[in-house]
């Protein structure tokens, strides 16, 4: 007998239902690989349950969203809530970061992997304190050692870095040759 | 609106807001936000877009005074100048030299010779696709500050809080015991530990530290009878005061922890 055919093949329905709940409850984005996994179901099926349940929350105005973030999926309010679901956790929007550190972060985003003198290069200020926070945030990560005199730590972006910024991944950030059309 | 050192008696500081208004002779006033360059390509740039100047002809003479007078009155204010900003005073002046000196005018001349403003002019305009991009970062942090997932579902993995009973407690304390016994005792006369002594001490370091290994806390003790009061004290302290215990593996240390 064909393999495929002992899979648990559910209802399409009953798979969208179960797709919500896992998204539901995964502390983090939840990747159609990971799904497919638990659920013992291809990634098309996978996939078309995320689009379909996508649609139904938007026919349906909801206050929730399905998102694609670091190459999974998250379920989220919409922001246009943002104030109300404020009001209720009591919450205000947590400290932004310095745009010394922003700036780094661009350039440690698009320039990755790449080692502190080359970002010194960039932005003409040394930015360890700026590494430092970024380290501590979690959003860059050591990317090993560069092969060349003193071997300097090379820093990249990490996961956490695509959640925070709520990308799907890198590709999603805008080229970098495009800001320069926006900044003349 | 360029920042003229001669007026500097005109200056009104406010070092609170750390907000420097600075009253140009035309009346014009320019608000300067001390410590909102990130770096020295950010305050060139804000001097040449001031200036309205184009970054590949850089007006260098006037830049370079620009500049450099801005980095005095950041040092009259007493703020630290980052060495930075003095390496890019130097090449400003070392490029307004270069400038300054007479080239041969012939064609060929022309065509070897290199703007010495290029280089600077090249670095500006890589500098200000980051800052560009750092913007847009700063805009994605907006828009994920407005939208929220679901909190955290207690899971094993995030719920360290337990019911440590009594028993774990009496694991704790009896490893302890066994290991004071291993040791050569001498006997010492010292004054004992009541237990309204030991229970403030407790206390005490529990408000300051915010959490005590209890591990370490048995191990300061130095007889029988010291460990007997603090096990007491630490079973005490649960039940009255508002702490915690927190077991974070089986057979883990244990944690007292201030609610």
């Amino acid at each position: 007998m064909d393999f495929e055919n002992d899979k648990l093949h559910r209802p399409a329905a009953d798979l969208v239902a179960i797709v919500e709940a896992l998204i539901f409850v995964a502390d983090e984005p939840i990747t159609a690989k990971l799904l497919s996994g638990i659920l013992d179901e291809d990634r098309e099926s996978i996939d078309a349950a995320v689009e379909e349940l996508k649609k139904e929350y938007e026919t349906r105005k909801s206050g929730l969203q399905i998102r694609e973030i670091a190459g999974g999926w998250q379920i989220s309010t919409r922001t246009e809530y943002h104030e109300e679901v404020r009001r209720f956790l009591k919450t205000r929007p947590s400290a932004k970061l310095s745009l010394a550190s922003l700036e780094t972060l661009a350039v440690i985003a698009y320039k990755q992997p790449v080692t502190v003198p080359e970002i010194l290069e960039i932005r003409g200020v040394q930015s360890a304190s700026a590494i430092k926070t970024l380290l501590e945030k979690r959003l860059i990560v050591t990317k090993g050692h560069k092969e060349t005199v003193g071997r300097p730590v090379q820093y990249g972006t990490s996961r956490d870095f695509l959640i925070q910024f709520g990308l799907k991944d890198l590709t999603e950030l805008p080229s970098i040759e495009d800001f320069e059309d926006l900044v003349q | 609106m360029t920042i003229q050192m001669e007026q500097a008696e005109q200056f009104s500081f406010n070092f609170q807001t750390e907000t420097a208004r600075i009253s140009a002779g035309s009346g014009d006033e320019l608000k300067l936000k001390l410590g909102e360059f990130t770096g020295p390509l950010d305050l060139l740039l804000f001097l040449i877009k001031q200036e309205q100047a184009n970054i590949f002809d850089i007006p260098i003479a006037r830049i370079t005074d620009e500049y450099v007078s801005y980095i005095r009155f950041m040092k009259r204010l007493d703020i630290a100048v980052a060495a930075d900003f003095i390496v890019m005073a130097a090449t400003l002046i070392e490029i307004k030299s270069k400038m300054l000196l007479p080239r041969e005018m012939s064609d060929e001349a022309e065509e070897d010779f290199e703007d010495p403003r290029k280089e600077l002019a090249d670095r500006l305009l890589e500098y200000e696709k980051f800052k560009a991009a750092a913007e847009m970062l700063y805009e994605r942090t907006t828009i994920e500050q407005a939208l929220f997932s679901r909190g955290q579902i207690e899971s094993d993995e995030n719920n360290a809080e337990i019911n440590a009973t009594v028993f774990d407690l009496l694991t704790v304390f009896q490893k302890i015991l066994s290991r004071r016994k291993e040791e050569v005792q001498m006997e010492i006369h010292r004054e004992e530990v009541s237990l309204a002594e030991m229970l403030r001490n407790l206390k005490r370091r529990i408000f300051q530290e915010g959490e005590i290994n209890l591990l370490d806390f048995f191990t300061e003790m130095h007889t029988k009878r010291e460990l007997v009061t603090a096990f007491i004290a630490v079973l005490e302290i649960v039940r009255t005061e508002s702490v915690k215990l927190l077991q974070n593996t089986t057979f883990g240390d244990i944690i007292l922890r201030k609610v």
